[in-house]
């Protein structure tokens, strides 16, 4: 089974991540765990709210908006790196939790980076799914914890440090 | 100056070990030169035409005594014995080896200096006022609001990988020092009629391919409210700047696309969510930053007396007098004054400074101002702290070390970037032109009663030598392999900003020294008494001097 680094440990994955339809196909969700493209989430909700096994991924240029109040409905929400220069993924994950209070599995999906680690938990990631298979997930954990201290606010350390320096 | 504490140093070690790590994995195979390229950029090192480049922050400009003599062991140890202050207030080294990077950047977190964020597509190193704390214009103290916005833009997880590189400006003063309206945000101090201190803030400004004058967004934004409406602008453009067109990708175009008006309804609308959120500064959270920017020790000084002593000097000595004039600036604190020192004679690039020479400053900053320092953005140094009755020995000095060319704002106090010599981004070299034209400026006297003239010249339309707000700028394009220069007029970084206008087809490198002083001459044709050559451009226009240099050209 593909292993994934969950809350710091690698764990098995018990999802699969379907891939975008391609157009004008209606995707048919089988049974079992699956992480759905916004698109199908949103054309099959009536379906796929009925069901505890789907979460949605949400591509680089989809919005956290687009989930919005819903996101407690879903198990697992993932966000897409199309490449690791891309940092949209930071903000979407962060308003995710902060905005619209997510508070199930976070996970980044594609060509993130080890070295993105710190700050995409920093942002509320919990989850992360290299897409190369080959990797020593034991070696990429480790930049996980880069820091342990920081200066600004984010989702795992909601007060600034200026504020915590002088209580 | 702010001084660090547990914190800051735990966080930069970290950084220091993180960089150390991520070289090993580069030059052992295992990070490839595509993932480690944003990381090497985010800690200052570029790969360089001839050798790396590594560039380090000075934030806002404040170095001490310590700072100065750890630079210079570093260029003496890790470089060729010289260093160069960009046009961003910061030193790059020229030639470090890659895998001693980790080291140079271990030696500067020791005295409290990093690379970190001073290149790549995230927010730089914050700029401001050469002269904050000691201009008499000022309003309020921008240093512990640098510092501040410092703190939060460092490591900032949500903001490490945006569209592209984000830098922010701060004036605190009447007369805008800091160039604010040309960089992405830019924020002016100041007081309401309540007299609450606040901020005008500004987006979307720079040079580069397509230069832009800053919109302003908010007349007034309390200061509590700084960082969560900052953090609430780079979010919008975060997830709304374009990034399939590094050309287009700064936050310049989407306030363009979207109109100032509706870019800043995004922002107030995701700021509606944060506004009140903890990052929200307390008077208590200002009162500490401030404290870090405290009055040194001045003595109280009887500035008639030393303002006489001062004039008997000048009157025996012309050339002390000059320096007086150029180089020498008031202070608000009666009885002092703030020095500027020339990184520009003639024959050394503009802003490039020795081991020697940097250890010389630090002994004149120990001597007569308080072992402080600030770089300049124009690219020299400053002592602002100076008693007027040391001015004569600091002159006297300065003179020995190279420091006292009395160029301070005229045409030969050159603003260039490194160029075709060093940057890879490079169309064409920059430090000869500004050589040519100080060579072909060499009469100081000359030069001296032309007053104020800035000439700005960059290698590439990136625009490091902010040609687009000099009021003569250039800029060097490739022909077909070969380097020509365009030359524009009319622009101006100040209160008024504006950008400068291409005067028409480009010159070789042999013909720039002439199409300056042809520049020059028309404008001391037209010019009534002491004008200011912007003046006089603003008065009669780009056509006189157009006639000018492409009748004498042809």
């Amino acid at each position: 089974m593909p292993k994934l680094v969950k809350d710091g440990v690698i764990v098995d994955d018990q999802w699969q991540v379907l891939p975008k339809p391609e157009a004008d196909e209606s995707l048919n969700v089988p049974a079992g765990q699956f992480i759905v493209p916004l698109s199908v989430w949103l054309a099959q909700q009536d379906k796929l709210q009925a069901r505890d096994d789907i979460g949605v991924w949400l591509d680089a240029d989809e919005a956290a908006e687009q989930i919005g109040a819903k996101a407690n409905t879903l198990p697992v929400i993932a966000v897409n790196f199309p490449t690791f220069m891309d940092g949209r993924a930071f903000s979407t994950a962060r308003l995710l939790r902060e905005r619209f209070g997510f508070t199930g599995e976070l996970r980044a999906i594609g060509d993130f980076m080890r070295d993105q680690l710190c700050y995409l938990s920093r942002c509320g990631v919990n989850a992360f799914q290299f897409a190369d298979a080959e990797l020593d997930l034991t070696e990429e954990v480790k930049s996980l914890n880069d820091f342990t201290e920081y200066y600004q606010a984010c989702v795992n350390q909601p007060i600034p440090l200026f504020r915590r320096r002088n209580p | 100056m702010y001084i660090y504490d547990e914190y800051d140093h735990t966080i930069l070690k970290q950084r220091v070990a993180q960089f150390r790590d991520q070289t090993r994995r580069y030059l052992e195979g295992s990070l490839s030169e595509q993932k480690f390229l944003p990381l090497r950029l985010q800690n200052g090192l570029y790969v360089q035409r001839l050798a790396p480049m590594l560039r380090i922050n000075v934030p806002y400009g404040m170095l001490n005594t310590t700072q100065l003599r750890r630079l210079a062991r570093i260029t003496r140890d890790y470089d060729k014995g010289y260093c160069h202050v960009s046009t961003r207030q910061n030193i790059q080294f020229n030639w470090p080896a890659l895998e001693r990077v980790p080291d140079i950047l271990q030696e500067l977190s020791e005295v409290e200096m990093h690379g970190t964020q001073s290149s790549g597509n995230c927010v730089r190193n914050i700029t401001s006022d050469q002269f904050a704390g000691v201009a008499p214009d000022e309003i309020i103290d921008p240093r512990p609001y640098c510092e501040i916005i410092r703190q939060w833009a460092s490591f900032h997880p949500e903001f490490a990988f945006l569209p592209r590189k984000f830098k922010i400006a701060i004036s605190g003063s009447v007369s805008d020092r800091a160039a604010i309206a040309i960089h992405d945000i830019g924020l002016q101090l100041v007081k309401n009629e309540a007299g609450e201190i606040g901020f005008k803030v500004m987006v979307g400004g720079g040079l580069g391919r397509t230069p832009v004058i800053a919109s302003v967004i908010r007349e007034f934004l309390p200061e509590a409210h700084i960082l969560t409406y900052i953090e609430s602008i780079i979010r919008v453009y975060n997830l709304h700047g374009r990034r399939d067109n590094k050309f287009k990708a700064r936050i310049k175009i989407l306030v363009r696309a979207m109109t100032p008006e509706a870019f800043a309804e995004a922002v107030e609308q995701d700021w509606a969510h944060i506004k009140d959120s903890p990052s929200t500064l307390r008077p208590e959270d200002i009162t500490r930053a401030k404290a870090f920017f405290t009055e040194p020790a001045y003595e109280t000084i009887d500035d008639a007396a030393a303002q006489t002593q001062l004039d008997t000097l000048r009157a025996d000595n012309i050339a002390f007098g000059k320096w007086l004039t150029r180089n020498v600036r008031a202070h608000r604190v009666p009885g002092y004054a703030s020095v500027t020192l020339s990184l520009k004679p003639t024959g050394i690039a503009p802003g490039d400074i020795t081991d020697t020479q940097l250890e010389t400053i630090a002994e004149l900053a120990d001597e007569y101002c308080f072992s402080e320092v600030r770089t300049t953005h124009e690219q020299n140094i400053v002592l602002a702290d100076v008693k007027k009755s040391d001015l004569f020995s600091v002159w006297q000095a300065a003179k020995k070390a190279g420091f006292a060319t009395p160029n301070i704002g005229t045409l030969t106090d050159i603003i260039c970037c490194p160029g075709g010599d060093f940057c890879s981004l490079a169309n064409a070299k920059s430090i000869p032109i500004a050589e040519a034209i100080q060579r072909q400026f060499s009469d100081l006297d000359y030069v001296y009663d032309l007053g104020d003239l800035d000439v700005n010249i960059s290698g590439c339309m990136n625009a490091c030598g902010h040609h687009h707000v000099g009021h003569i700028g250039v800029l060097g394009v490739d022909k077909k392999g070969e380097e020509w220069y365009q030359v524009m007029l009319g622009g101006n970084s100040g209160n008024s900003a504006s950008l400068a206008k291409v005067l028409g087809p480009a010159f070789s490198a042999e013909q720039m020294p002439s199409v300056v002083q042809n520049v020059v001459d028309t404008y001391l044709e037209h010019r009534n008494e002491e004008e200011l050559f912007i003046d006089t451009y603003n008065r009669i226009g780009l056509t006189p001097f157009k006639e000018r240099v492409y009748a004498k050209a042809s």
